[in-house]
């Protein structure tokens, strides 16, 4: 249970969003062109890491806008959290 | 006699204010101020309750929230609450409480017997006896949940109101003793807000019962000074009767308001409780200690209390709970009560564990004539309700063991000090680490986790001159921590008569040999676990510190074991011979103490649990007698019966209204969602699997939404209604998460596109008419043409109808000549009105959603969520004619190439008509490659939709069916729950009208 910096609204509790998974998977450009191993691996295929992880979360009882999230799965540490389209954050190693 | 043990003057309860209340039925007089457990005292009840496993008598133990016996079913009938601590229940007017674990009465319980068959009834005793043979658990288990258990839970439905309030706030301090007050004093100064929770009525904490002086003057009046300039900060909010109940991550906090528990009178415009939910960017833990049992034989009797309780009793309530008095201590601190109860007027004899004794206290107990064994241990107790004898025993340190005579003590009160332990449940849900400090023997915190402080003697910091400085200075550090600016520091002398000192835990009788034989030397009281159960499930290896919990069930009541968890642990380090650091600590997890499940659910109950969603034309079909069916939150009439119908007479009637002349369904609960944009065009065809760029202002177009993976997961009509402007129609249920999906994509994925989504499901209201009499019917209310030849099948046209703007899509979902009228939500039901009355002559019929889906079955259209199931491709379906070959792309195009979607053997969509064309086949029966009497049998499929047609007169079926399409024409087996078998004919999913003639008249 945690406080999320919505991009948009600003903070907000967390009852407010829904998380949609992992994020920066782009949808292939030309899926007829690919492999069935290279579309398998957009559909199915997740990092689940321990540690940083990038996530889709939407602010479902506020603006309705999708952003994406840096969040530690071992802490729940809202790292950052950022509009779509701007670039992956690095990942400190501190 | 009323009101006995009532000191003659003393005590804070108003003696001017009697209050009349009722325990197992007799009624007596307390005071305004009491709680049920100093009323009780104060009129000489000491049997409260029965215990849980041996129905041994219980007393009082403690005076706070830690109590393990004196728990009581509160209340009557509805509000009727099981498992009360009598040393918390605030006492009022007329309150009625009552023994709980008894039977006939707390005085004879025939339960009671168990404590002399208590050999047969160790710890493990259940999964012993009742393993064999495992399928007689059930019968066992009916008899053991009869006996066991405490309180009874209330069989009515619960008249309360209870609220939750969000809280957003700098710094939460949990505790209203000496450090929180400190703290939240220096915090509040420096201007940042403040939340103070304590879970008393009164603010004060231990310093209300004891007597202490601040810079050489009466503490008391300091303290009530300190109180008063707290209520007068704007900035510091106070929350009494309040329990911290779960400290979860990064400072988010529960907490239980007791707003109206204590009140005579239940409120109407206040809550019963009220549940917190805070958020706190700093928190300051202030929530002091518990004082330790000692442990020896027969140390459960009624009459036998923790030394600060008999404090509490004698100085809070003015009630002396004994007259012949005997403290067993293992520290100095207990000595004040020894001190005050003389005062008082009892006899008090001291047994201390201890060799060596403080020589100032020495002094004062022969000034004040108390005896005291020094180097001695209470070994037994005596006494079938109240305690009223004690044998004590010199104890040899060097030997470990007891030595010399047993001397007879007569008493009618013993108090008992083993220490203290500080309250740290909430530090350990906050994930905090605790230590063993070998010093005042127990678990102290260690390493902090959260934004956090812990200050006082809940940090195991017991001296008070310590804590005034160190609180307050807390309170401040926080909010410079915050950025608040510094306050002034202060220095206060604070002093008690004697202070904190070190003190030796004994965690049980040091005649270790005698433990484990005869009398019970409690460890948990409300779990009745003895120190013999512990050194039981050490010789049965159970030896981690949770598997003794679990098979003791030590710490595991609805006390939680704050009594008796330290003692445990420190009696299993004594078996082990090991440090208590390596024997560790169980989990502490929320709540803190027990809470009613009403304040979680909060106002989520009855009609707010769950919005429910109607039609404008809603309240004209309750009129109408309308079943009703939920679908999602939508109420949608089910079917109208007329004159006593069942839902077969009336379904009938409906369908064949529709087939033969004039039906109309109320469709308002379809999912619309508006789309405009110059890129909405390019967006459908993303979207569906078939093609959009063509479709012209004025045409509908019906199409399959899929996901990545190809399966569908909606359907619907979309009309183009202007240039850059669209008109989606999605399933009822399906309307939210279809929004979702479209935003996803274009906010995720496609972020250059230029379109608009916003749903308009309740702005129209939709009324769909069906039957071959619809034009002619719909012709005289509006100024649309409706000609063949101008309106054909699959436009769409705006108009005047009934003189309310409305569009009109000619779709139909029966297969019948349709026209589905949409008019903004507010004239729905005067369209609807008027639609009745011109109908008449038509016998318009209204039809509900049975009808509907028969209607659609017997033209073989799907319904999306009954006919598929989330693992169904438009191939399966065999609509193929839908999926656009041309399209480079769309949503789930790349996947109907994949291995797995382009098997041949998949199950595909099939009609099924029953051979001895009267069985309905259940929804969802299975269809098998051969039946046998018993499965396992290999299945083919499944019936997806069933129903009786009345159109044609016999049942219809569809189903999905492996490799069905190759099966046309073949007969396949449907078995019956009841056994029997149904042959049935594979057959095209069209029943009636294969053409599609009738929709396009």
């Amino acid at each position: 249970m945690f406080i999320i910096n919505c991009p948009y609204c600003g903070e907000r509790d967390q009852t407010e969003f829904t998380c949609h998974g992992e994020a920066h998977i782009a949808r292939p450009d030309n899926p007829s062109e690919i492999s069935d191993e290279e579309w398998g691996r957009y559909l199915f295929f997740r990092e689940n890491p321990k540690g940083t992880h990038f996530e889709r979360w939407t602010h479902d009882h506020g603006c309705r806008r999708w952003f994406n999230v840096m969040r530690d799965t071992v802490t729940d540490q809202i790292i950052k959290t950022y509009k779509m389209g701007e670039a992956k954050p690095e990942i400190s190693n501190e | 006699m009323s009101n006995q043990n009532r000191t003659i003057y003393g005590g804070k309860v108003n003696r001017e204010k009697p209050i009349n209340f009722v325990f197992n039925g007799k009624s007596y007089i307390g005071y305004q101020g009491d709680t049920l457990a100093s009323a009780l005292l104060a009129n000489d009840v000491h049997l409260i309750g029965r215990s849980f496993k041996y129905h041994r008598a219980r007393g009082i133990l403690t005076a706070g929230s830690e109590e393990p016996n004196a728990i009581v079913q509160l209340g009557l009938g509805a509000r009727t609450e099981p498992n009360i601590r009598a040393t918390e229940v605030e006492l009022y007017e007329g309150l009625e409480a009552s023994s709980q674990n008894c039977w006939p009465s707390v005085n004879f319980d025939i339960g009671a017997m168990n404590n002399f068959l208590s050999r047969i009834f160790p710890a493990g005793f259940y999964y012993k006896t009742f393993k064999w043979p495992p399928s007689m658990w059930l019968f066992y288990e009916h008899f053991i949940r009869k006996a066991a258990g405490l309180g009874q839970s209330p069989t009515a439905k619960n008249p309360d109101r209870y609220e939750q309030k969000f809280y957003y706030t700098d710094i939460t301090i949990v505790g209203g003793g000496i450090s929180g007050l400190l703290a939240a004093l220096g915090a509040g100064r420096s201007g940042c807000k403040v939340l103070l929770i304590d879970e008393n009525p009164e603010l004060g904490g231990y310093l209300l019962d004891y007597n202490f002086s601040i810079n050489e003057k009466d503490g008391k009046k300091w303290l009530k000074k300190i109180i008063e300039e707290l209520d007068g900060l704007a900035n510091v909010t106070i929350l009494k009767r309040t329990t911290a109940m779960g400290y979860y991550d990064y400072n988010y906090l529960t907490a239980l308001e007791k707003v109206t528990n204590h009140h005579v009178e239940f409120s109407n415009t206040l809550p019963r409780e009220r549940y917190w939910r805070i958020r706190s960017k700093k928190v300051i833990l202030a929530q002091g200690a518990f004082e330790r049992p000692l442990v020896f034989a027969d140390n459960d009797r009624p009459g036998i209390m923790m030394a600060s309780a008999g404090q509490k009793y004698l100085s809070r309530y003015g009630v002396l709970p004994g007259k012949s008095v005997v403290l067993f201590t293992n520290n100095d601190h207990a000595y004040l009560t020894a001190f005050e109860f003389v005062e008082k007027g009892a006899k008090v004899t001291v047994v201390d564990t201890r060799d060596l004794l403080n020589a100032r206290i020495s002094e004062k107990c022969k000034l004040l004539n108390i005896k005291v064994f020094k180097s001695y241990s209470v070994i037994k107790t005596y006494g079938d309700k109240k305690v009223n004898r004690i044998e004590i025993q010199q104890v040899d340190k060097n030997q470990n063991q007891l030595t010399g005579e047993v001397e007879n003590i007569h008493t009618d009160c013993v108090l008992m000090s083993g220490g203290w332990n500080p309250a740290v449940q909430l530090f350990s849900q906050s994930r905090g680490k605790l230590k063993y400090d070998l010093k005042i023997n127990t678990f102290i915190p260690d390493k902090i986790i959260e934004n956090q402080k812990i200050i006082g003697s809940n940090n195991g910091q017991f001296n008070l001159q310590e804590n005034l400085n160190e609180s307050f200075e807390a309170g401040i550090a926080a909010a410079n921590e915050l950025n608040f600016n510094s306050v002034e520091k202060v220095n206060w002398t604070g002093k008690e008569e004697i202070e904190f000192t070190h003190s030796d835990v004994e965690p049980y009788m040091l005649g270790k040999k005698k433990v484990t034989k005869g009398s019970k030397h409690f460890i948990d009281f409300q779990n009745d676990v003895t120190a013999a159960d512990i050194f039981l499930a050490q010789r049965e290896g159970y030896i981690s510190v949770e598997h003794t919990k679990r098979y003791t069930t030590t710490g595991m009541g609805t006390d939680q074991g704050k009594t008796s968890n330290v003692n445990a642990l420190a009696l299993m380090s004594h078996i082990h011979n090991k440090p208590v650091d390596e024997i560790g600590h169980t989990t502490f997890r929320p709540p803190y103490a027990p809470q009613t499940i009403g304040a979680i659910a909060g106002r989520s109950v009855d009609k707010l649990f769950d919005p429910v969603r109607k039609t404008s034309i809603h309240e004209w079909h309750v009129e109408n007698k309308a079943v009703f069916e939920d679908v999602g939150q939508w109420k949608r009439p089910y079917y109208f019966p007329q004159n006593k119908e069942d839902i077969h007479q009336a379904v009938k009637r409906e369908c064949l209204a529709v087939r033969n002349s004039l039906g109309i369904l109320d469709a308002s609960t379809l999912g619309k969602i508006d789309l405009q944009g110059p890129d909405a065009a390019k967006f459908l065809n993303m979207i569906y699997t078939n093609a959009w760029s063509k479709l012209e202002i004025g045409s509908c177009r019906y199409g399959l939404m899929c996901n990545e993976h190809g399966m569908i997961f909606d359907d619907g009509v979309t009309s183009r209604l202007g240039e850059n402007h669209y008109h989606m129609t999605t399933t009822t249920g399906g309307a939210a998460r279809v929004m979702s999906w479209l935003e996803e994509f274009l906010q995720t994925e496609w972020l250059d596109m230029k379109v608009f989504c916003t749903s308009v499901t309740e702005q129209w209201a939709v009324l769909s008419i069906s039957g071959p009499n619809s034009r002619k019917f719909l012709e005289d209310l509006t100024n649309i043409d409706l000609s063949k030849e101008n309106f054909p099948f699959m436009k769409f046209r705006e108009g005047e109808v009934c003189g309310v703007k409305a569009r009109i899509f000619r779709i139909s979902f029966t297969g019948e000549l349709s026209y589905e009228v949409n008019v903004p939500a507010r004239y729905g039901r005067y369209v609807w009105e008027k639609f009745m009355e011109h109908g008449k002559k038509y016998n318009i019929t209204p039809y509900g959603t049975e009808t509907m889906h028969v209607l659609r079955a017997e033209k073989g259209f799907i319904i999306v969520g009954q006919d598929t199931d989330g693992s169904v491709t438009p191939s399966d379906m065999n609509m193929d004619w839908i999926v656009s070959k041309k399209k480079e792309d769309f949503l789930g195009k790349r996947s109907y190439t994949r291995s797995d979607t382009i098997r041949h053997d998949r199950k595909k969509f099939v009609g099924l008509l029953v051979n001895d064309k009267k069985t309905i086949l259940p929804e969802g029966s299975h269809i098998v490659e051969k039946a046998l009497k018993q499965p396992p049998m290999k299945m083919l499929g499944h019936i997806t939709s069933s129903y009786y047609s009345p159109t044609l007169g016999y049942p219809i079926a569809l189903a999905m069916l492996k490799d069905g399409i190759s099966k046309m024409g073949e007969q396949v087996v449907v078995p019956l729950m009841n056994g029997k078998i149904i042959e049935a004919t594979v057959t095209d999913t069209i029943f009636y009208d294969k053409e599609g003639k009738r929709n396009n008249e």
